[in-house]
């Protein structure tokens, strides 16, 4: 009788050890307790709202790619121990998207002119940036990207995002209000070329000291800048600024300058939401130059994600929490489309039917 | 004759390693279930003490092929024997597998392999979506199988250590252990031939001739 109470108690002991451990692991996993948001989670927000484009990113969608190079002016090296800021031209592929999940979509929408980049410094270190032509962004966390993603889905009947669900999503998020109203006043440049691309977040640079000093970046075109109609964006033929761009580098190389911003103390670091006030110190750390561009399939940029945490020593990240979620939902977006087949681009799929 | 014990770097190894890929395995998990800053503190942390672990098991591995491994209890059924010693094989696989499926995966999806400030690993694969996808399916199916394994392994050493009480736990621990040692008095004396205790294996009654 106490022998079979004791190996009893003994199978109980031995068996609870497997048991915590499977009970830890399913906590830590999040299959237990409060639902968590992930980067898939972020994904799955960003397909309700834009459907499901197989072998497309997920956001970003329509794109091509690009090469040229960083040339550094060496005036953001005591700022920063990144070798990329040391007086020197690098290697540069990027890719040039407008926003949104749809591959095809037209080009004449108010949404993001954007601009990826990897620069490659002389100790092979990679820096990746992925940045929109505006300085603010509709959501300072991923709970309210994830949000604003489902409210924000078009629906098919009206062409529209139901009123109702957008009203209840700016009760609790007046953060978009700001973007919103921003956007809608801002002037939509009618080229790649001369948009003026923003990092948005702020990331900290860190110099030979170890001294770190929280920063934004923007780079700002050598073109003049143009205006498209906001009225007439539906007229505008539909891939009318991947044409623009090709032309324009046919007839030579665009430029934009590094333009570094240092915050001030009291700025905010972990809100892109909020801009920073105008007179902050500046530092011109470079110049790109971009001098071609391909489409997709043939270009280098497909194949990567520019997931803006990638970035060599002496760039570190801020306390911004869209850094991480950024990370998390890009990662998710490229495991998703790297199983599935990538189709055409725009750019390519056109050059096909055009016999170019 | 064979020794009672694993040497004792094979120990501390085992042990090491245990606590390691047991955290990497909860590091993987949590880091996957969250787009919270969490993310990328723990992927910063993965990738490194992934590593760690390939050139861990690898040193192991080397030392086990040179020293010589306990044998497992003589009574031990041989399908059992042939599981232990199979699922032993699996989780040397896993250890430096699992880091390495990482690695290539990584590789393949053109990220840098970055361990720490200044330390950037070179890619061990040609860059190609389809090989990155198909790689971090498997980094995770692997990483599941993997924690499947050790819930058994780490069940069937307490089995051995609690029920069957054969020193096999014994064989990687360190402290003196009743199961490989005679016991001894105060005074030194083994108290082996007073404990008169039957092997289990005789304790029945023999079948009639
Ligand atoms: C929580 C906030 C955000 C989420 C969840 C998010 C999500 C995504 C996803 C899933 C992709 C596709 C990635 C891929 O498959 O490779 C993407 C691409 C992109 N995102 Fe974001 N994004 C966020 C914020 C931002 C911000 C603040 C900016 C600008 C500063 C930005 C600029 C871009 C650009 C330029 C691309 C295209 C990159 C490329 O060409 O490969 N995103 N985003
Ligand atoms: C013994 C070693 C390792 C174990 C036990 C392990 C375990 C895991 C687990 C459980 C996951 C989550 C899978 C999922 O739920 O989808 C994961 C993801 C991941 N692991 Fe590992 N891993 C190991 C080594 C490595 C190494 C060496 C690297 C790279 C150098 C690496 C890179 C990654 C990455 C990048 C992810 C996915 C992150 C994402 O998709 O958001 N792992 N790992
Ligand atoms: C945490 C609980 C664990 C316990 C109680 C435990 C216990 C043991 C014991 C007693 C042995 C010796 C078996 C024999 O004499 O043949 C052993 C061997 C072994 N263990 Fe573990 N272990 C644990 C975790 C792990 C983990 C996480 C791994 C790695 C994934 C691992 C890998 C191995 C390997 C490969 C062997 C075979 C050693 C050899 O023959 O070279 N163990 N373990």
């Amino acid at each position: 009788m106490t022998k079979t109470r004791a190996s009893l108690l003994t199978a109980a002991a031995i068996s609870a050890v497997p048991l915590a451990l499977i009970a830890g692991f399913a906590w830590a996993g999040g299959w237990v307790g409060a639902p968590r948001l992930g980067g898939s989670t972020v994904v799955d927000a960003i397909e309700f709202n834009a459907g499901r484009h197989e072998g497309y990113r997920r956001a970003h969608a329509k794109g091509v790619c690009i090469t040229g190079y960083f040339t550094a002016s060496g005036k953001a090296a005591p700022l920063s121990r990144a070798r990329l800021f040391a007086t020197g031209r690098y290697p540069v592929i990027g890719r040039f998207s407008t926003g949104g999940g749809n591959p095809f979509a037209t080009d004449g929408r108010n949404v993001f002119h954007a601009l990826a980049l990897q620069l490659t410094g002389p100790d092979s270190q990679i820096w990746r940036m992925a940045m929109d032509h505006v300085p603010i962004f509709p959501v300072a966390t991923p709970q309210a990207f994830a949000a604003l993603q489902r409210a924000s889905r078009v629906d098919p009947a009206t062409g529209k995002p139901d009123p109702a669900a957008m009203k209840a999503y700016l009760a609790v998020h007046p953060e978009t209000r700001a973007y919103q109203d921003y956007i809608a006043a801002a002037p939509l440049p009618d080229s790649f070329a001369n948009g003026t691309y923003f990092s948005i977040n702020a990331f900290r640079l860190i110099d030979q000291t170890g001294t770190s000093r929280v920063v934004r970046w923007a780079f700002e075109p050598e073109a003049s800048f143009g205006a498209l109609d906001k009225a007439a964006l539906a007229r505008l033929p539909q891939d009318f600024l991947f044409d623009d761009l090709s032309e324009r580098l046919a007839r030579g190389p665009l430029r934009w300058r590094m333009i570094v911003t240092l915050a001030a103390p009291e700025d905010a670091t972990d809100d892109a939401t909020v801009p920073w006030p105008a007179g902050r110190r500046t530092v011109e750390a470079g110049t790109l130059t971009l001098t071609a561009a391909q489409p997709e399939e043939r270009g280098a940029c497909r194949d990567i994600t520019f997931d803006p945490t990638i970035l060599p020593d002496g760039v570190a990240l801020s306390d911004d929490p869209l850094l991480a979620a950024r990370s998390a939902a890009y990662a998710a977006s490229f495991r998703r489309r790297a199983v599935e087949t990538p189709g055409p681009s725009a750019v390519g799929k056109k050059l096909t039917q055009g016999g170019g | 004759m064979l020794p009672d014990r694993f040497a004792l770097a094979i120990r501390l190894l085992h042990w090491t390693t245990a606590a390691l890929i047991i955290a990497m395995l909860f590091i993987g998990v949590a880091m996957v279930s969250t787009a919270g800053p969490a993310y990328s503190a723990l992927l910063a942390l993965h990738r490194p003490l992934g590593i760690a672990i390939l050139l861990l098991a690898c040193i192991r591995l080397a030392i086990r092929f040179g020293t010589r491994a306990p044998p497992l209890p003589g009574d031990l059924p041989r399908a059992q024997a042939r599981v232990a010693r199979a699922s032993h094989i699996l989780l040397y696989l896993a250890m430096i597998g699992l880091p390495l499926i990482g690695w290539a995966m990584l590789s393949a999806g053109s990220y840098p392999v970055r361990l720490g400030a200044g330390l950037v690993l070179p890619p061990i694969l040609p860059p190609g979506a389809l090989a990155f996808g198909l790689l971090r399916e498997l980094h995770a199916l692997a990483a599941f199988a993997l924690f499947a394994l050790i819930l058994g392994h780490l069940t069937a050493a307490l089995v051995h250590g609690f029920v069957r009480r054969d020193g096999v736990l014994a064989t990687m621990g360190f402290g003196r252990n009743a199961a490989l040692e005679p016991p001894v008095d105060e005074t030194g004396e083994s108290l082996e031939e007073a404990e008169d205790e039957a092997p289990t294996g005789e304790a029945e009654t023999p079948p009639p001739a």
